[in-house]
């Protein structure tokens, strides 16, 4: 009896548990505690990175019922979209507050709401998403549906989309 | 007698599981993926191409994006003050890039049928088979200045040659070739089409193609404007020019009107008020067309 324990002590002191994430060299990534988004690679800021120039004047910042209307509209875009089995997989391993936070900026910023986009451009941040048509237009009908919710005019919706449309050539990748 | 006992001998191994294992999940291919925006696979043109009711676009019929395939079919009436005229038909669209597809078009003479010495009620019937290649660009995406261009060819047979040859047409069969530039300006909320058609068809080929004087080739122009309001709706104004090959009758271009309703993603109904002018010594032949097109 003494003997099986001293086996099995021993045993576990020669072989140590194995760390499989050192062992694959992956990093735990941890949220930043002020803006609860994870850490990433660094990159230039800029306000192109936002792929469309924005309104002149106020007209389209008010059809969108200014930032706080463009703000529920990103949320709740990302919100569907995570929700809808159709594009839902592309969204698994996202940080989806970095997401919420950048598609605000760039539609405050391309809807000349007073926001500056801080986040990557549209190539970068679709790069390995593996994004086609029908999803893009998934999240068009998200983006359609959360305007309308927040009562955006039909055609300033299309005008908005009109600035977004473009960005296919990055976005769709496969 | 010494009988041996052979032991028995279990038979194993064939109850085991050897049944079918429960599917592993199927990959997810949806063939029919559906995933085109609201209306902008066009709607069913008397045809049976893509387009805008008469006159033919850049669009690829079917709900498909370019990763799957989608089917369509439309039924079209059209009432006229001397005729009524048919449409139905079916379309395949692969990919978002090819379109394959048949109508059948039936024009009832009505009282006509009796002056012109065929008979009351007299129909003329043509089929229509078509395929239409996208070649460039994208309806709604990429370059806003780019347009979807399609190119096209329309084989159509009137099945009453004998009719079609006795009014004048060198051939109850014919081709048109078309090529399409078709743009959604979202700024504007706009659709802007334009056609040209190389074509020998008199009255769209119902009384046949060409005529002794005329047996060549003639350039036309399909133009469509279309603005979306709200979501589900569309209208527009449509002109198409034709030839005017036959000796016994003129033949006018066509107009129409149209608004477009998706009733749901696979349903839309298009009402129209057309204007066809002189077909077949009948003039002004303005009326009504109501067009239903099921899609997916």
């Amino acid at each position: 009896m003494f003997l099986l324990a001293a086996v099995l002590l021993l045993q576990s002191a020669a072989e140590p548990p194995v760390d499989w994430d050192k062992e694959f060299g992956v990093e735990e990534k941890v949220r930043d505690p002020v803006t609860g988004e994870f850490p990433i690679e660094p990159y230039v800021r800029d306000n192109h990175n936002a792929g469309a120039k924005p309104f002149e004047g106020s007209a389209m910042a008010d059809a969108f019922g200014g930032r706080e209307g463009i703000r529920r509209i990103a949320d709740r875009t990302v919100d569907l979209s995570e929700a809808d089995a159709r594009i839902a997989a592309i969204f698994a391993s996202h940080d989806m507050v970095r997401l919420k936070r950048t598609l605000f900026e760039q539609f405050c910023y391309i809807l000349n709401a007073g926001c500056d986009y801080s986040g990557r451009d549209m190539a970068a941040s679709h790069k390995d998403l593996g994004v086609q048509t029908r999803d893009m237009n998934a999240l068009v009908e998200n983006l359609q549906q959360a305007m309308r919710e927040q009562g955006v005019a039909f055609s300033a919706q299309n005008r908005f989309l009109s600035k977004l449309a473009p960005m296919s050539r990055d976005v769709i990748t496969r | 007698m010494d009988q041996l006992a052979f032991p028995a001998l279990g038979i194993l191994g064939f109850a085991c599981a050897c049944g079918l294992s429960p599917s592993a999940h199927a990959q997810d291919v949806d063939i029919l993926d559906g995933g085109k925006l609201l209306l902008t696979n066009g709607i069913s043109t008397i045809e049976g191409t893509s387009g805008g009711g008469l006159a033919t676009w850049g669009t690829i019929a079917g709900r498909e994006t370019d990763a799957g395939v989608g089917l369509s079919g439309h039924a079209t009436l059209v009432e006229l003050p001397d005729y009524g005229w048919t449409s139905y038909g079916t379309s395949v669209g692969l990919f978002d890039r090819v379109e394959l597809s048949y109508a059948h078009q039936n024009l009832d003479t009505r009282d006509v049928g009796t002056a012109l010495g065929l008979g009351k009620g007299y129909t003329l019937d043509q089929d229509v088979f078509a395929a239409k290649l996208r070649v460039a660009g994208d309806l709604v995406y990429g370059d806003p200045m780019l347009p979807q261009i399609a190119i096209g060819i329309e084989h159509k047979r009137s099945r009453d040659a004998a009719v079609v040859k006795a009014v004048g047409a060198a051939e109850s069969k014919g081709t048109d070739f078309t090529l399409s530039a078709t743009k959604l300006f979202l700024s504007y909320s706009l659709l802007v089409n334009a056609t040209a058609r190389l074509t020998k068809a008199n009255q769209g080929g119902l009384l046949g193609f060409g005529s002794a004087a005329n047996p060549d080739y003639a350039m036309q122009f399909e133009g469509s404007v279309a603005y979306q309001p709200f979501r589900r709706a569309v209208i527009g104004a449509e002109y198409r020019t034709k030839p005017d090959n036959l000796a016994i009758a003129r033949e006018d271009d066509w107009w129409d009107v149209f608004a477009a309703y998706a009733v749901t993603r696979n349903l839309t109904v298009t009402v129209a008020y057309v204007d066809l002018g002189s077909i077949a010594t009948f003039d002004d032949q303005r009326g009504g067309l109501l067009s239903a097109q099921l899609a997916f």
